[in-house]
């Protein structure tokens, strides 16, 4: 697969898995409200994916649709990190995993737009006031939870902790961002860490939470190495697709 | 240390510390909780409800704010958006949040998903005094029989384009 097919499904693959997860809240929220809210982010997210998944597929040129990549592929073939599998946990984990990957998504994006590849450019240029209200929603959170009940500081500091093993991944380069970098088609995550990091840490603090420090680190997502968790998440994103090949409705 | 009451009481002015400790549940969750009632104090229109979500959490006989703790539910607030640049903002309807901050978050997704407005406000329910029903005669009847202050009743005079 041509190293920018595998970029783009990359960035595909974390928005649609992540999707997913989100789409799990949707009745079981805190209140109907955060049902919607949750929704909708998933729902951008969804966008990306199409956007990203079908332009993988015309790059690959092998004729595989949008449909193809989603849902026709195992979990080896799926190369997002492994930050977006991780089940739900809490509504705190959760709102982790949010504001990780969100104010991620937000300083790609926001320079993804200046890529050459003017596909790539103009995802970016949609998607970032998307995941900018993502974030916001995110760090709006962190903060009442954070800075709010002594319960609802421990489950969001409990949130953090289970997330921030899945946190390096993000900005592990290999050698299809670094070659695409070096062409400005791509964005070399390793540069993501530090405005990452001031971004979010600035989040931690107001809201009276520490960073976790964890003993482990995951790694491999890229590569197609994942947590069991998302063979069972595929095997119910897929189900209908697989027994009803080409059903629409 | 937290120390904030972000989720433990709305932030609007005056409510009253004790004016949500008295177990009463409303499980409709809809504008008529604004209702002035001839009989009602500011106090009791200011009166947070408790509310039951999906339905799936029983509100019956559960106290809706423990004195120190946190409340049991959000309070509820009105959402009025403005369609287009010239128009006026008008109501849509209600939702539930902790603060203002997040009720206009929830009201940009609940009530603008599909490109309905330009502008959002929210406020506190409670904050609302409406007329009552039983009030609707000596309130609206009286306008009836002046049609004389509709612009129809009156003849334009010829020439006039614009009136």
């Amino acid at each position: 697969m041509p190293a920018l097919a595998t970029y783009a499904l990359r960035l595909g693959d974390d928005a649609l898995v992540l999707s997913h997860r989100l789409g799990e809240w949707i009745s079981v929220a805190p209140a109907i409200e955060e049902d919607i809210a949750l929704g909708n982010i998933g729902l951008d997210l969804i966008g990306q994916a199409r956007a990203l998944l079908t332009y993988a597929g015309e790059v690959e040129g092998a004729g595989r649709t949008e449909d193809d990549l989603a849902y026709l592929r195992g979990e080896r073939d799926y190369l997002n990190v492994q930050l977006v599998e991780v089940p739900n946990g809490d509504f705190g984990a959760t709102i982790a995993r949010q504001l990780v990957f969100s104010t991620y998504q937000l300083e790609l994006y926001e320079r993804l737009q200046g890529s050459v590849d003017p596909t790539l450019a103009g995802v970016a240029g949609k998607a970032v006031k998307e995941v900018a209200y993502h974030r916001e929603h995110a760090a709006l959170w962190v903060l009442r939870l954070g800075d709010g009940t002594e319960e609802s500081h421990r489950r969001m500091q409990a949130g953090l902790d289970t997330m921030w093993p899945y946190v390096a991944e993000l900005f592990e380069g290999d050698e299809v961002d670094r070659s695409l970098s070096t062409e400005r088609i791509a964005v070399d995550p390793a540069r993501l860490r530090d405005p990452w990091w001031s971004s979010v840490s600035s989040v931690l603090a107001e809201a009276t939470l520490d960073e976790p420090a964890p003993r482990w680190r995951a790694r491999g997502g890229r590569r197609g190495i994942h947590t069991e968790s998302l063979g069972f998440l595929l095997a119910e994103m897929q189900h209908l697709h697989r027994s009803h090949p080409g059903a629409s409705w | 240390m937290p120390t904030s009451t972000w989720l433990v009481r709305p932030r609007w002015p005056d409510v009253p510390a004790d004016s949500t400790s008295n177990g009463t549940t409303n499980g409709g969750g809809t504008s008529d909780q604004a209702t002035t009632d001839p009989a009602t104090t500011d106090q009791d229109r200011l009166q947070v409800h408790s509310e039951g979500g999906h339905g799936a959490v029983p509100t019956a006989g559960v106290p809706i704010h423990e004195p120190g703790g946190p409340a049991r539910d959000w309070p509820l607030w009105e959402v009025f958006v403005r369609a287009r640049r010239g128009l006026s903002h008008s109501h849509v309807g209600s939702l539930h949040a902790p603060d203002a901050t997040m009720a206009l978050r929830n009201a940009r997704d609940v009530y603008t998903r599909r490109q309905e407005g330009v502008s959002l406000w929210v406020v506190p329910a409670g904050m609302i005094t409406a007329s009552s029903p039983d009030e609707k005669d000596s309130f609206f009847d009286p306008a009836a029989d002046k049609v004389y202050r509709h612009p129809t009743f009156y003849d334009v005079p010829e020439g006039v384009d614009h009136l």
